[in-house]
């Protein structure tokens, strides 16, 4: 790995390795530019992660201080954790469960589909789907999606062939085990599938891909990486010419650093990620850097979620396989017939003992809520992913009152639900509840969002630099060399899980980062 | 029939001790899964900062909050253990829970250990909004519900990696509901 010094400015400097920046970094360096990486976490393995689920969290999760608002039900059951995400190398790619879906056509026009929604800040992508076609595509083989480039579609386990035999008795039509980024066969040389489950706590045998063992090695066998964890960004830094021109940040020895940089790249999921532009202010930008539209922070969406779980007489050991190769789609086209915006999609899930404990219904207790975990063996279990509307005042914003171990504003998230996004939930409940109340549920419990393991918009798109944070390209308006390169550029939430439009937009970001060094651009 | 702590036994374990140390003991059911796992079926919990009676309302208490008809009383004496382990590290806990106990005596009108089951759900009801509730109850998650016990009595496995994953140990052995077809779920392909 080729060290480059905190004097030389000729360098891409991206900030966090997840799905946005270990793979923005990777494309890069194959294109010969030279790269710090900059991960706050640790650098774990397929050999150190930990299959028990708080141990996992302990080790994976991003736990520094956040504060929450607002009228969404995390703010009650957990006022400091917002959001599951990671701190270690690979980000929250270590974490997520592998499902790799496209956005649809229309939700990249979300605002001429829907029309303006009252107290949604909804707006049209600068892009189509067209134009991302060819970099879906190039995304889909870079992590072997099922179901694309020959690669064939997982083995259902227990907790799917309840989801189908329901999805059929109800009339749903396009049940399958989905495009997920997990090998079924051998490929890339990893392995294939064991179903081992405990998908969201680092897969064991690297089928499913993940930056930490994908993107990464292939970015150091270049030469061109310099990767370094525990190195955890405070601030950027602009020069008289309004350019970033350092990047400071707090080693793995807790000395601080200052590394120059030529262009600046921040994916540290929407929630740092504003927090830390933030974080940036200076005389030109009193607000937060690259925040002349005020739009930093604003728009956070988290998407429409919740789970739904049902008992039944016979055992169904949903934990057995794949946490997430399962996916109902009929309700993922916009039909206002049904009283909304937008659409979602019905995926698999489990969870283990403890995790249900905590998930299942926080705060609960008694009898009601012990006889669902008495009939654990014999439970199934589907998550909602659906568009929630973006809102100008669901945003992070610096808490002061609240310093972190740093001494800087940890960030605070503010959501309130939208009547769009609590009409798509009820509907989404009882389509769940109705699916396996169909093959035979005895009990189901609707399980509120969890904290948020989607989290987007917070520096979103927009052509119109008034509008938006970022242009097409992720570049954003006012400091041409500085970027977004993760979740935080998504001006709406469509209703597909992110990280495969996260990695298509890095692959793209790259062409046009490359390009624009070439001709001197940035 | 277990479940409720004997107290002769725990005084000669006192005396055997040659201390005043709160005990808590009891017994698992010979029809636990448990009785065939664990090497004895008597288990005994000494406490270090939280009285006897703290202890045996604690254990009550998280009975009430989390009912398992089965449940060893094993189990639940894991939250007292770590309730235990949290008072000995901060004296606010300790008082805290010494003042729980005596806030649910007081609503049971008199022990909540010795009242019945409607006495002692009312009493925590009553409770609920109180700082030792919301102490007892969140604790009761970890305590209650992520331990190996728990795990082999709700039929959880745990780790799936010894094993080499569930590939070939019954992820898809359903077998009360129609097989879904080769286009929803295809075949298994290779192995590593």
């Amino acid at each position: 790995m080729a060290a480059i010094s905190h004097s030389d400015g000729s360098a891409v400097v991206v900030i966090g390795s997840g799905a946005g920046g270990g793979t923005l970094a990777n494309e890069l360096t194959q294109k010969g530019i030279h790269v710090v990486l900059l991960e706050a976490g640790k650098r774990e393995s397929t050999s150190t992660f930990i299959q028990d689920e708080w141990k996992s969290f302990g080790q994976l999760a991003w736990l520094d201080k956040r504060t929450t608002s607002g009228n969404w039900r995390v703010a009650t059951d957990f006022p400091n954790l917002p959001a599951w995400t990671c701190k270690t190398v690979g980000g929250t790619t270590t974490h997520w469960a592998g499902a790799s879906l496209r956005f649809q056509e229309h939700e990249f026009k979300a605002a001429t589909t829907y029309g303006q929604i009252e107290g949604a800040s909804l707006q049209d992508w600068p892009i189509d789907l067209a134009e991302m076609e060819p970099y879906y595509t190039r995304a889909e083989y870079k992590m072997g999606v099922t179901r694309t480039h020959e690669n064939p579609g997982l083995p259902g386990n227990n907790n799917f062939k309840v989801l189908w035999n329901g999805a059929r008795k109800i009339g749903y039509k396009r049940c399958s085990t989905g495009h997920m980024a997990i090998n079924s066969r051998l490929r890339d040389h990893r392995s294939s599938c064991l179903q081992m489950g405990f998908c969201f706590q680092g897969c064991k045998s690297g089928a499913k891909w993940s930056t930490l063992y994908t993107e990464i090695p292939h970015a150091e066998a270049t030469g061109r990486l310099d990767l370094r964890t525990e190195a955890h960004v405070l601030h950027i830094e602009t020069n008289a010419a309004g350019k970033a021109s350092a990047v400071v940040y707090v080693d793995a020895a807790g000395k601080t650093q200052r590394q120059k940089a030529r262009v600046v790249a921040v994916a540290a999921n929407s929630i740092e990620t504003a927090r830390l532009l933030l974080n940036s202010s200076s005389n030109t930008f009193p607000d937060g850097l690259a925040n002349s539209s005020g739009q930093v922070g604003r728009n956070y969406m988290r998407h429409l979620t919740g789970s739904v779980y049902a008992i039944f007489e016979e055992p169904v050991h949903m934990f057995r396989g794949t946490t997430m190769a399962g996916i109902v789609q009929d309700e993922v086209e916009h039909n206002p017939n049904r009283g909304f915006a937008g659409g979602y999609e019905m995926e698999t899930i489990s969870l283990g003992l403890p995790f249900m404990a905590a998930f299942l219904n926080p705060g609960a207790w008694g009898s009601d809520f012990t006889s669902m975990m008495d009939g654990y063996t014999n439970m199934a279990g589907m998550w909602i992913v659906g568009e929630d509307m973006p809102s100008a005042t669901n945003r992070v914003t610096l808490n002061t009152d609240v310093k972190d171990q740093f001494g800087l504003p940890v960030p605070n998230v503010h959501y309130d639900d939208h009547p769009n996004d609590l009409a798509m939930r009820a509907h989404a409940f009882a389509q769940g509840r109705k699916l396996y109340e169909a093959v035979g549920a005895t009990k189901v419990v609707e399980t509120p969002p969890y904290p948020s393991t989607h989290n987007l918009g917070t520096c979103r798109m927009s052509d119109d630099a008034k509008l938006g944070v970022v242009n097409r390209h992720g570049q954003t308006h006012d400091v041409p060399n500085l970027f977004i390169s993760d979740g935080s550029q998504f001006t709406t939430s469509a209703a597909e899980n992110p990280t495969l439009t996260i990695v298509t937009l890095a692959i793209r970001q790259a062409d046009y980062i490359a390009s624009a060094m070439s001709k001197q651009n940035v | 029939m277990e479940q409720e702590p004997s107290h002769s036994a725990a005084l000669s374990r006192r005396a055997m001790i040659g201390r005043t140390a709160a005990l808590l003991t009891g017994t698992i059911a010979a029809t636990s899964v448990l009785a065939t796992l664990a090497p004895t079926r008597v288990w005994a919990l000494e406490l270090h900062t939280l009285s006897q009676h703290d202890g045996e309302t604690i254990l009550a208490f998280g009975q009430t909050l989390y009912p398992h008809k089965t449940l060893p009383t094993a189990v639940y004496a894991l939250l007292v253990k770590d309730l235990d382990a949290a008072a000995a590290k901060d004296p606010a806990t300790a008082a805290l829970l010494q003042g729980g106990t005596t806030a649910l005596d007081s609503a049971a009108a008199g022990s909540f250990v010795a009242a019945d089951p409607g006495t002692r759900l009312a009493a925590a009801k009553s409770i609920e909004s109180t700082p030792y509730f919301a102490k007892v109850r969140s604790t009761c998650i970890t305590s209650l519900y992520d331990n190996q016990m728990a795990y082999a009595h709700f039929g959880y496995p745990g780790a799936s990696w010894p094993l080499g994953g569930y590939i070939r140990h019954g992820f898809n052995d359903l077998a009360w509901l129609p097989n879904p077809p080769a286009s929803a779920s295809p075949p298994i392909l290779g192995l590593l």
